[in-house]
């Protein structure tokens, strides 16, 4: 007997798996195998997008879970990136390159510089709180920048490629499979995260922390522990970021950064893993997908004019989200979505059971 | 010392024409302007092609960027910021945030990249003026000093004294009372962005004139809201005493200390602000629970 009218529930397992029916099911696997399988139809520069973008949606799932679910805004973010990248060069400095170290190393400076960031957060709301977050990006930045012309007043840092009991992780392929596997892996603590007591608590703060406080809920450890988590996977981020360019500067860690990843959670939908992931591609690839607009449509065009083509895009394509389509991405998505969902004789129709 | 007093005008009068951009904005529509450099910028270029359609002619060139200034802040409110009313608030911030993204890349894909210098097709030049004590400071610098009194004395009698300034003040306080006291307030929130972006290319202006220009001078602006939040964000009067402030310890540090710690000295100032009095020096306490 067929269950009429949409598909139900019906167990707790099922009622807690991630994917659920066989349309999602089928769709996941065939994502795994494209990807599994990527390396070996694409060309280097897809597989080095593939992996900027999936770096891009670490940081974009580790801001989502503070903007997005706890609502504290951060302008922040290419602060923790640059600390977490940072942390490696200085290690680097004075030879210590063992990964596990490293990445122990990264996590606690995150940490900690996330609970820096996030005691302000304690008294300030909304936009006196993300001045403070922009604020603390140009102090870390200043530290950076102070340790880059201490170090002989070089450009930047040159980072070994990490080596763990004789392997080395090099090379554009076991790269991609690594910041894949990295993103995968953050993103499935995301979206349980945010069905756990945590990430509710966050939702509940975000729509309102006098409501949250009094049901109950410690409105001071919470916020605190979203700053810590955001940072803590940011500076990871760093520290791959790092790690796979091989070299550490000042000057990739700018404002701009901050307002990408921001716009990252904006154009893919705020609150929502899927969001994160989309808007990280999009705004990974966007410039790319100029370049070879621009390229086809007047191949003789000066370089100086795709500059400001890119930048303007961007800036042009946030605006239209942020005042059309608050909702990103995955508002469009949820709109297609629903639109066949409520076309006619998708389901059979409920019948009476005998 | 005489030489570090006069820098330090010179550096807090450019703080506080963009932080009167600021505070303007801020007070209208509790909307932060993190374009304002961006609109220093545009007031710079805005000079630069008036005094290459007009050169030798400062007495046109010269208002004639400052209207152009003027006009792009009302063009801003009536085709970005006013279909973001009711958005939330941060929203509308990025919005301005976008702005800042697009008068750049606007300015780059017109006049590149290069730096420039207005005066020279203005017929105009900028000699140093020896001080007494044995400072030396360039006419432009001057001129900006000048520059930021004027416009906060206009400012003060305009907020004081005119009916629109009345309303403009009304509607920052209360836009919905204000309405129905019959108050166009998105007249006057257009007003308040025309006021901020004329306040930013007037610092644009001069500071192109003085130094040089160059897209990259956005970042003179989002070190001068430093200013406006250490002199607190709903407070036109605060805005100078906080840009002397920032600005003294911003020059003491690059006497003192090194250029990079200067550049990060503004921050620093605004965040140990926003540790002990999140307010700043003259705003309201209850500012902080309306955002």
């Amino acid at each position: 007997m067929g269950l009429g009218g949409g598909y139900f529930k019906t167990s707790h397992a099922a009622d807690l798996s991630l994917v659920d029916t066989h349309l999602r099911k089928t769709a996941l696997a065939i994502l795994v195998i494209v990807l599994l399988t990527l390396p070996r139809f694409a060309s280097g520069f897809v597989l080095d997008l593939a992996s900027q973008a999936a770096l891009a949606a670490v940081g974009a799932l580790a801001l989502n879970v503070l903007t997005g679910l706890a609502g504290q805004i951060s302008l922040g973010h290419a602060g923790f990136l640059a600390a977490g990248a940072f942390t490696t060069a200085a290690l680097v400095e004075r030879g210590v390159v063992s990964p596990p170290v490293t990445l122990a190393a990264t996590a606690i400076v995150g940490g900690v510089l996330g609970l820096a960031v996030g005691i302000p957060s304690l008294r300030l709301r909304g936009l006196y709180l993300a001045l403070g977050t922009l604020a603390m990006h140009h102090v870390v930045l200043y530290v950076a920048g102070e340790m880059q012309a201490r170090a002989g007043g070089n450009t930047g840092f040159t980072i070994p490629p990490p080596r763990l009991a004789g392997f080395v992780l090099k090379g554009t392929v076991a790269w991609y499979y690594a910041l894949v596997a990295a993103a995968a892996v953050v993103l499935l603590l995301s979206v349980n995260l945010q069905r756990s007591r945590a990430g509710r608590a966050f939702m509940a703060i975000r729509d309102r922390d006098l409501a949250a406080a009094s049901v109950g809920i410690d409105v001071a450890r919470y916020k605190l522990a979203a700053f810590v988590w955001s940072s803590v996977i940011t500076a990871l981020a760093g520290t791959l970021f790092a790690w796979q360019r091989g070299f550490v500067s000042v000057e990739a860690f700018g404002f701009f950064v901050a307002v990408e990843y921001i716009a990252m959670i904006i154009i893919g939908g705020m609150g929502t893993a899927l969001g994160a992931v989309l808007g990280a591609a999009f705004v990974t690839l966007l410039p790319y997908g100029i370049d070879a607009a621009v390229a086809t449509l007047s191949p003789g065009a000066a370089e100086y004019y795709v500059f400001p083509a890119k930048f303007g895009a961007f800036g042009l394509l946030m605006a239209l989200f942020l005042i059309f389509e608050p909702l990103g991405l995955v508002g469009i998505w949820r709109r297609v979505r629903n639109w066949f969902f409520l076309w006619p004789f998708r389901h059979r129709p409920l019948r009476a059971s005998s | 010392m005489v030489q570090t007093l006069a820098t330090t005008l010179v550096v807090a009068s450019l703080y506080a024409l963009l932080g009167a951009g600021y505070v303007l904005v801020y007070r209208a529509s509790r909307v932060l302007n993190l374009a304002q450099g961006d609109l220093l910028t545009l007031g710079g270029y805005f000079l630069f092609a008036a005094a290459a359609a007009f050169p030798g002619a400062p007495a046109v060139s010269l208002p004639l960027a400052a209207a152009l200034s003027a006009l792009t802040g009302v063009l801003v409110y009536l085709v970005l910021m006013r279909p973001m009313a009711g958005h939330p608030v941060f929203a509308a911030v990025l919005v301005t945030v976008t702005l800042g993204i697009l008068l750049r890349a606007a300015i780059v894909f017109v006049f590149t990249d290069r730096t420039r210098h207005p005066l020279q097709n203005l017929a105009l030049t900028n000699p140093p003026r020896p001080l007494p004590g044995g400072a030396v400071v360039s006419t432009f610098d001057l001129v900006m000093i000048a520059t930021a009194t004027l416009l906060f004395v206009a400012l003060f009698l305009f907020l004081r004294l005119s009916p629109l300034g009345i309303q403009m003040r009304a509607a920052g306080e209360r836009s919905l009372l204000a309405s129905q006291r019959g108050i166009n307030f998105h007249g006057v929130f257009a007003l308040a962005w025309a006021l901020a972006a004329f306040a930013g290319g007037l610092a644009g202006i001069v500071y192109s004139s003085n130094v040089r220009l160059e897209p990259s001078l956005d970042v003179l602006g989002l070190r001068a809201f430093a200013v406006a939040l250490v002199g607190g964000l709903d407070s036109l009067a605060g805005v100078i005493p906080a840009a002397i402030l920032v600005a003294a310890i911003e020059v003491l540090s690059i006497r003192y200390g090194n250029p990079l710690l200067s550049d990060v000295s503004p921050f620093l100032c605004l965040l140990v602000m926003l540790l002990i009095r999140p307010w700043g020096l003259f705003g309201t306490k209850e500012e902080l629970e309306r955002v």
